[in-house]
Order: C-alpha cells, then structure tokens, then sequence
C-alpha cells in the first residue's frame, strides 16, 4: 500500500513539474525570437524576414475558437490598422491542435480571415513548434519583437490590454503603451503581463 | 382556495429553481475571502470555464470528490471563468445542465494581470487550476493543470488524514 502511494505521490510531482514547465520555457523579454516560415490562409508561406521595411513585430498568437481571441479580435485588427504603417505589422499565428479543435483548422482559419478582412497574416503553426519555442501559453498571446542588427529582440510578452470583457472599458493598453515606449526609443516599463486566456491546444 | 395553494406550489417551485440557479458574481478581493475562511475545511475552489474543454472534462471528477468526501470538512467551490455578460445564457444553463449543486461564484475581475500573481506567483493564467487551503491546518496549495480522481483524493487525504 505504502509503495501504491509513493507512486501515486511521484506521478502527481511530476504531473507538476510538467504543468510548471510552460511557465519557465520560453522567452523572457530581452531573448532573440526565432525566425520562422509558416503557411498563410491564402496557401503563400510567410516569414518575418519578408518584411523589409518593418521596424518589428506584434506577433499574436490567437484562434478562432476562443472566446478571448473573439473578444480581442477587433482589437488585433486595430493594431496591425494603426501600426503596420509604422513598421509594425500584426503576425497572427494559430498553434491550436485542429484534431482537438477542428474550428481552428486552416480551412476555417482561412475561412474566419476573409469573413473579417484580415489585413494581417494568419499562419498556420502545424507543428506547434513556434508556439512552444516562444513559450505562447493561451490565446490571445502578444509578442512585441524589435528588429536589431539581423535579429528579432523580444520587449514585450503579455496581453493586449487590461480588459478582456469590454473594449470600451479599457483603462491600461499594455500593447500600445509598448509600442509608444518603443518607437521613442524608450525601455518597455510594463514588459511582461498575466491573463486569462483558452490555454493553446496542444498535441496528444 | 385552490387557486392560492396552486399559486403558492407555484411560488415555491420557481424559488426552488432560483435558489438552484445562484450563482453570485464576485470580484478579486470577495475571491480572496472566501479562501481565507478560518476554520477546519478544506475547500478545493477550481478555476474553470465553460469555454475550456479540459476543465468541462475534470469537472465531474470534483463533483465526485465533493459528495464521496462531503462528511469529512471537504468542499468544493467553482469559480467560473466565464465573461459576465455570458452569466444567464452560457453559465446558468450550463449550471443546470450538469446538475451541479455545489457553490459556483462568477469572477469577474478583468484585469487579471493585477490579480493572477496574488493568486499565485507561479501561476501563468492558464485553466483549468486548482487552489486547495485549509486555513486551520495553514495549508495552501496552488495547481495548474487538469485533476483526475484519484490524484484529488491523493492530496484530500494527505490533508485530512
């Protein structure tokens, strides 16, 4: 009986360390971001290099099927609107297991991308390999990227705002005051950021 | 006379089924009280949503827990996720639905960036996830991942035994 226990008592500890792994893996602000060749909803494979002009990136890691991502999709839109013309362009990425969420397959990711008029990339990340190297835990997911010298500096991880429920009642934009701090040339003062979010939908 | 015993059936059934349905909804700080209540049982709150498959997949393993362990100080309370707006169409149906009998709080508290670390300091944000206290014996336990029985009851009885 005392060894069942002592099993069950290692599975749990290491059910834990996996469930704290995400937390620690992944990037910090300051890390290099990995450039990356994903497929777009219109078939073209797209990566950051692409962007010659760019100055950075707000790479959003989001899906269809979320409520947040739904919630914050307007505002996704808004961003690549207001900053793409100012060298920062919205990269959104969806790492969501379409066997486990077929909503978020890429004919439905293409589908959702026309409806709305994305004037952004909406990239498939088949083999959830971008979404685990940059450490994307839930959706909506931001990563604000810098280019500097032939490299991508990340300067912010987090959420887009502080109010998932209401747009218009918004009092702090996590994402914008970066990218205000950050066109001035300024360090990011809030460059980390928690939230609730649909937890990405990883393979089994 | 009929009239006013059928009037009164009437009252009690929908205030039967009101009672069944509340679910209140509470922000950060009302969140926090009720995991600092200082007496002997052990409340297992899992944070939840009705959006989120894997915690709609382990929540019958805490209704379990809740009845199997009922007499014994142990309590389930779920606190929902969910968007307030979304109180009367998505989580009250779903409430009623499963059957669920024990407590369900709403957390409504959007700016979780301000309250996710007091919660936990390792917590990314991420549900389903599990806070288990036990403010008598200074126990506080913060989970981030799914929960089967056996691993509930794992814990439950190393706080109880």
């Amino acid at each position: 009986m005392k060894k069942i226990k002592l099993t069950l008592l290692s599975i749990g500890a290491m059910f834990l360390m996996i469930a704290a792994t995400p937390d620690n893996s992944g990037y910090k602000v300051g890390d290099k971001a990995k450039e990356f060749k994903l497929k777009n909803v219109d078939g073209k494979m797209v990566s950051l290099a692409d962007y010659k002009t760019a100055k950075g990136y707000i790479v959003v890691f989001t899906c269809n099927h979320c409520p947040y991502a739904k919630a914050y999709e307007q505002r996704i839109m808004d961003l690549d609107k207001k900053y793409a013309s100012q060298g920062y362009p919205v990269i959104a990425i969806c790492s969501n297991d379409k066997t486990s969420v077929p909503e978020d397959s890429p004919e439905n990711m293409a589908a959702r991308a026309k409806d709305k008029h994305y004037t952004f990339p909406y990239l498939y990340d088949e083999s959830q390999d971008i979404a685990k190297t940059y450490g994307a835990l839930r959706t909506p997911h931001v990563f604000i990227l810098t280019k500097s010298g032939g490299d991508n500096i990340v300067k912010y991880i987090g959420a887009i705002d502080d109010n998932s429920d209401d747009a218009s009642a918004v009092k702090v934009k996590y994402v914008e005051n970066a990218l205000t701090e950050i066109m001035a040339g300024k360090p990011v003062t809030t460059s980390t950021t928690k939230a609730i979010g649909c937890g990405i939908k990883w393979k089994s | 006379m009929n009239r006013i015993y059928f009037t009164l059936i009437i009252l009690c059934f929908i205030s039967l089924n009101l009672k069944a349905q509340e679910i209140k909804v509470i922000n950060f700080k009302e969140f926090e009280m009720l995991t600092q209540q200082n007496n002997d049982t052990t409340y297992i709150f899992n944070l939840w949503a009705t959006w989120c498959q894997p915690c709609v997949a382990e929540l019958p393993n805490f209704v379990k827990l809740d009845s199997v362990y009922s007499s014994k100080k142990v309590k389930v309370v779920f606190i929902s996720m969910d968007f307030k707006k979304d109180l009367d169409t998505r989580l009250k149906p779903f409430i009623a639905n499963h059957k669920i009998k024990q407590d369900v709080y709403l957390l409504s508290e959007p700016d979780a960036n301000s309250w996710i670390d007091k919660a936990d300091k390792l917590w990314s944000g991420g549900i389903p996830a599990s806070l288990i206290v036990n403010n008598r014996l200074k126990i506080r336990k913060f989970y981030e991942k799914e929960f089967t029985f056996a691993e509930l009851e794992e814990i439950i009885n190393q706080i109880i035994k």
